[in-house]
Order: C-alpha cells, then structure tokens, then sequence
C-alpha cells in the first residue's frame, strides 16, 4: 500500500527544505523526496552544493559554504520531525485525489506515495552548450562544477563560458588556481550584476573574449583548447585552455511535471496571483522552478516558506 | 565515519590497492567538494552490505597529490575500481547508489 501523507514536497534545496521546515512546525509530518546523488544540481540541497562561499544570505556576516548552508537547513527540518528521504521521484499525477506519486518504475502500477498537499521544489540544472567533445570530455577538462575541479588546474589557463553572475562567480574563483581565465561570452557586455562585473574586471588573471561563442571542445584524451567563433565577424579562431567550465544559464527542472501543471513557455512553473499556488488545486510550487527573475537562495527560501503557508491554510479550509 | 570505510594516502596506496586479493574502490575526494559529501552516506552503504567482497577507501587529493595525478584525476568525487591493482572502472562525479552498484556489479 502506498503511503499517504498530508504534504509532499519533492525537492530539497532552499525552498524545499524551508517548506519542510515550516510544515514540520506545522505539525503536518511532512515526507520529503531529496533527490539522488548527481553532480549536475538536481541532488539532495539542490544547487548550492556546487558552490563555495555564499555571501549574501542574510544571517551569516563572514559568509558560509554553501553545503554548509545546506546541511544546516536539513539539520533545521529533520529537527521538527520531517522526514528526508534520498530517492528520486518518476513521476506524479494530480489528476487524482490524493496526489500521486511514484520513485522508481514510472509505469508500475502502484504509486509510492499519496499527498493530499503536494508542493514542488525541483529546482534548476545548469545548462550544457551542446557543442561537439562537451559530453564526452567532463570530467577531463569540461566541468559542470568549478568549485569541484578548479583545483586540478593549478598555474594552468581556463575558459569560463558565460555573462551572468553565476559565470563571474566561476571565473572569479578559478583565478585562485589558474595562470589565466578567460571569459568567453556571446555579446559586448556582461549581464552581471555591478558588484561581480567589477570584481571580475579588476581581477588581473581574468580576460575576456567578447562577442564569441564555443563552437567546439578540442582535445583527444583531455581538453587542449577551444574553437571560438565571432559573433560579428563570423571569424573563428582557437585559444588554449586545459579546463573548460560552462555557465550559460539555467534551465527548470519541470520534465516531470509536463501534462501536469500548467508551464511557462521556457519550461518554468506558473504560479498565480503572487502565491505559490498552480495550475491544479492543492500543488503549490516554490523556488527556483518557478521563479526564472530572482534565483536567489533567499528568495528561493522566500517562496519555500510562502509554499508551506499556502499548503496549510488550503489543508485547514478543507479540514484535513 | 564507519570502520568499513578505509583512509589511503600517497604512501599507502600502493600496499593496500596492489595487495588486495578483493577489488578496491577508491574516492578521490576533497572537504571542499559538495557532491563527495553527498556519496559518502551512499559508500558507507555498499561497503557495509558488500563487506569481503569489496575493500572501499577514501583518499584526500589535496593529500595526496602524487596518486591524483599517477590517475589524472581531473574532478572529484572520481570513484575508481582496482582489480589487481589495475583501474578497471572509473566514475565521475556523484552517482545514486543504484547506479554505482549497476557500474561496479560485476566486480562484486
């Protein structure tokens, strides 16, 4: 028999770990799918287990690390009693009440878990360029996390692919390691915000080739360089990297949840009326999921704690 | 951190992965990496369920630089599989546990 819960929450960053937080406290025991180990930011504590020092989560004046942070907010829920569990949901159906939700086989016949209350907090993965070698050389060269592997690049030059703050974030700390980080982004000015372009710009290691897009990852066994392609001029040229690190951008982690709530044109869930309610009556979402404009740790917490809010009130005037 | 669970070094790994007569798992991992963090509950796991068919160790890369690069370990968490002191398997980055024991099944 599949188990029924008042609140699921699937997803474990931020926002769902504030969610399970609040729901605790709430007395409403809830049951939250974490995620499986991976590199690529859908795992337990969500994206900022790829990141190093957080210094703008209020709270923590010298900063923190953020797996630090994350173990914390876990520490937080597990205290009130919610409970964490590593796996990874397959699919779900709100067509039912209670919702319905499946870890594992997708198509067995029988769900995991029921939720009368279901808050979604699946969070976003860093996207990849799709250039040929991408797949084939992370983890010799191209990685999906600086803060993993800058390390191994030590006096060696680096290229960073990216405009926004997450990519001057990356270039900014792999100058603790690399000879030389250079900054490869599509147009002539940086989406950035003021503070990380200016840090980035002041940092003597860190350069820049503007207007330029990776058409190609070069390298037989390890990553030797890059095929850099000019936006205006069409021109390609090549410059020599050993590491590879991309930060485009990011996309929601919404596959889940197609033919099941209502999502925005880029894949983001829609939400409605400043709340965390969806399309479907009862399944809130919070975080980065829904939230394409902000992406912040806090405001992710922020609308973790809204979610929380929304699903108790909804449970009460239903008087469950 | 479990007993099941061994530490290797620079200087040890050669007596314990070369010598072993069961395979060895080893972790190349850092205190700054998120992800190894994540894999640690998940390899205390299998060491426990797989005790003397599998020998699984730990080992520091900021420690012990000569074994990181005599591998050309390039990111961690890096999980390598030695059979006979020979690398059989190599996995990069953090993995469910599922899917570890499905890349490791046939040395178990």
């Amino acid at each position: 028999m599949p188990e029924r819960r008042k609140v699921v929450i699937i997803g474990s960053g931020p926002a769902g770990l504030t969610a399970a937080l609040y729901t605790a406290r709430a007395q409403l025991a809830p049951l939250v799918f974490e995620g499986e180990p991976s590199s690529t930011s859908d795992q337990p504590g969500g994206q900022l287990m790829l990141t190093t020092d957080v210094e703008n989560y209020p709270g923590f004046v010298d900063g923190i690390m953020g797996p630090e942070l994350m173990g914390i907010m876990r520490a937080q829920a597990l205290r009130f009693d919610a409970e964490l569990r590593t796996a990874k949901v397959s699919r779900i159906d709100v067509t039912p009440r209670p919702f319905e939700l499946w870890v594992g086989d997708p198509a067995a016949e029988e769900p995991t878990a029921l939720a009368d209350a279901l808050i979604v907090a699946t969070g976003a993965r860093a996207l990849m360029l799709g250039v040929p070698n991408e797949d084939r050389l992370i983890g010799y060269g191209v990685s999906t996390c600086a803060t993993c592997d800058g390390f191994f690049f030590r006096e060696q030059p680096v290229a960073v692919s990216g405009g926004g703050d997450s990519a001057m974030e990356e270039a900014i700390f792999l100058t603790r390691f690399a000879s030389k980080v250079t900054v490869v982004h599509r147009r002539d000015e940086l989406r950035a915000s003021k503070i990380m372009q200016e840090r980035a710009f002041a940092n003597p290691k860190i350069e820049f080739a503007w207007n330029s897009t990776v058409s190609e990852i070069l390298g037989d066994t390890k990553v030797s360089g890059l095929r850099l392609q000019n936006t205006v001029s069409g021109d390609a040229s090549e410059i020599a990297v050993n590491g590879f690190f991309v930060a485009i951008g990011h996309e929601p982690n919404s596959a889940l949840l197609k033919g099941q709530l209502e999502l925005e044109a880029n894949g983001y869930v829609k939400t409605f009326d400043g709340t965390t309610r969806t399309s479907v009556d009862g399944v809130f979402a919070c975080g980065d999921v829904q939230d394409h404009y902000y992406r912040q740790a806090i405001t992710s917490a922020g609308s973790g704690c809204m979610a929380a809010i929304d699903a108790e009130r909804w449970l009460e005037e239903r008087g469950q | 951190m479990s007993e099941k669970i061994e530490t290797f070094t620079d200087a040890t790994f050669d007596e314990n992965v070369k010598a072993s007569d069961v395979p060895v798992l080893v972790d190349f991992w850092a205190e700054w990496c998120g992800p190894c963090k994540m894999i640690s509950p998940v390899l205390e796991e299998i060491a426990q369920e797989h005790e003397g068919k599998i020998r699984i160790g730990k080992l520091n890369i900021d420690d012990n630089l000569d074994v990181t690069r005599r591998f050309d370990v390039m990111s961690i968490p890096t999980l390598i599989l030695f059979k006979d002191g020979e690398p059989q398997v190599r996995l990069i980055g953090a993995k469910p546990k599922g899917q570890l024991l499905e890349e490791i099944s046939a040395y178990l």
